[in-house]
């Protein structure tokens, strides 16, 4: 079974040189400390930069220049401020190459819920919605089961839904999905769990094809 | 014309019960703090307030809403605030949550004269909710109208006394929409110079947008989360 850590490394393997990539609040901001060697992506944080870089020494740090998680950052040589039209100008636009957000519950036609859990948490949607609505490849990190053990990959969602058939692939603690028309599609299972397992902890449709590769960590 | 004013009280005066007020900022970073605190202590009731969040508990929006001074809140992202979470699920406070690039762009349509737009964010959710659909080339969108607001408050990093205004960094974020978008704005900023001596290459909001300007004192910029290496 995967770490938080280690869903963010194998989603860090689907990074492709020149990407501009948004990260969204939790696991997939970790996917930053896992970019490829050889691989040079720009990150984008909604609240307006472009090039977002690491986090500050302590002298640094600077109340006026935060991510969209509301920590402290830094900025890249060749970063950018803009406002919050702007920002979203280029997420509705298509230039965001890709989106790595965190589910409470996704389905098998890659529908999404992750702000509103109706009567208990009202957080908000932020810029899921406008990025789910328009970005090209949603990849999505969360844990396969909730903590009473129930599948999150689902049949259908009983959660309010953030947006309709966009998710692509999801990195769970237990395999890579790729959501197709015939639903989660098995890429790779994590170290030390088994078909069967996978199987037993997803409720939507599941479609196993032969041998099932282990993820490889380098 | 003279746009200065002393203070953050004298800025905010004709803000009266039940109006709707915009104010900047994303999170804490970029709040006008001097404005809040000025409205905190003027005990106005029944706002509506559209900003990204709500501040936290004991700072920003969030000494507002412990005052029970808002009535109805629109941002886009709340999940900072307990308080704010407690008034929304016992219903004494009244709450429009929008997808954050919609909350941008309805305080900029406000502010550049168009009355609508569509959007695809929030097609097939509780937001599209009463909205009108439209297809185009084969997709969905959600009507989504400029806002109404009768006075907006913003923070710039510089400002000059015609009200050109600079903003720095990340804290830019909603500031430079938002006064565009007030039937009144107000501007506080950590430097306050005179016509002149900001570039105009390098002005963010011209100053045909702001009604008022003044230079906050005391700015705390509170950080929610340091984080270093």
């Amino acid at each position: 079974m995967l770490n938080k850590e280690q869903i963010a490394e194998r989603i860090a393997k689907e990074l492709q040189d020149g990407f501009y990539v948004n990260l969204g609040i939790g696991i997939p901001t970790l996917v930053a400390n896992y970019i490829p060697t050889g691989v040079s992506v720009t990150l984008q944080s909604e609240n307006g930069l472009l090039g977002m870089g690491p986090f500050p020494t302590l002298e640094n740090v600077d109340a006026d220049l935060i991510n969209a998680g509301k920590q402290t950052i830094t900025t890249l040589p060749g970063s950018s401020f803009f406002d919050s039209a702007i920002s979203f100008a280029m997420i509705r636009s298509g230039r965001v190459d890709l989106t790595v957000l965190g589910a409470m519950e996704v389905n098998d036609k890659g529908d999404i819920a992750n702000w509103k859990i109706p009567g208990k948490m009202v957080k908000g949607m932020g810029g899921a919605m406008d990025l789910v609505a328009s970005a090209k490849n949603i990849i999505v990190a969360m844990q396969h089961t909730n903590r009473a053990g129930e599948s999150k990959l689902l049949k259908e969602l009983s959660l309010p839904v953030t947006g309709l058939g966009c998710v692509k692939k999801v990195v769970s603690n237990l395999g890579v999905f790729e959501i197709t028309e015939r639903g989660f599609e098995l890429k790779e299972r994590a170290p030390g769990v088994s078909v069967e397992e996978i199987q037993n902890s997803t409720e939507g449709r599941l479609v196993v094809e032969g041998d099932i590769p282990e993820m490889v960590f380098d | 014309m003279n746009k200065v004013v002393e203070n953050a009280n004298e800025a905010i005066k004709g803000i009266s019960d039940g109006m709707t007020v915009m104010l900047g900022g994303f999170g804490l970073c970029g709040i006008p703090e001097n404005s809040i605190n000025a409205l905190v202590k003027s005990g106005l009731k029944n706002l509506t307030c559209i900003s990204n969040n709500a501040g936290v508990d004991d700072f920003g929006i969030g000494l507002m809403l412990q005052g029970k001074q808002v009535k109805k809140m629109i941002s886009s992202y709340v999940g900072e605030n307990a308080e704010f979470e407690r008034q929304l699920l016992s219903g004494e406070l009244e709450v429009e949550l929008l997808p954050q690039g919609t909350l941008a762009e309805r305080c900029r349509a406000a502010g550049a004269g168009i009355p609508a737009f569509f959007t695809p964010a929030g097609f097939g959710t509780e937001v599209a909710e009463g909205k009108e659909v439209r297809e185009f080339n084969g997709k969905h969108y959600i009507m989504e109208q400029a806002f109404d607001s009768d006075f907006a408050i913003v923070k710039a990093w510089k400002g000059d006394t015609d009200g050109n205004l600079i903003f720095k960094a990340t804290s830019r974020n909603f500031n430079p929409l938002m006064a565009m978008a007030g039937k009144i704005t107000i501007a506080e900023v950590e430097e306050l110079v005179e016509p002149g001596e900001l570039d105009p290459n390098f002005i963010h909001t011209p100053g045909i947008f702001v009604n008022r300007i003044f230079k906050g004192v005391n700015y705390e910029k509170r950080i929610e989360q340091t984080t270093t290496i």
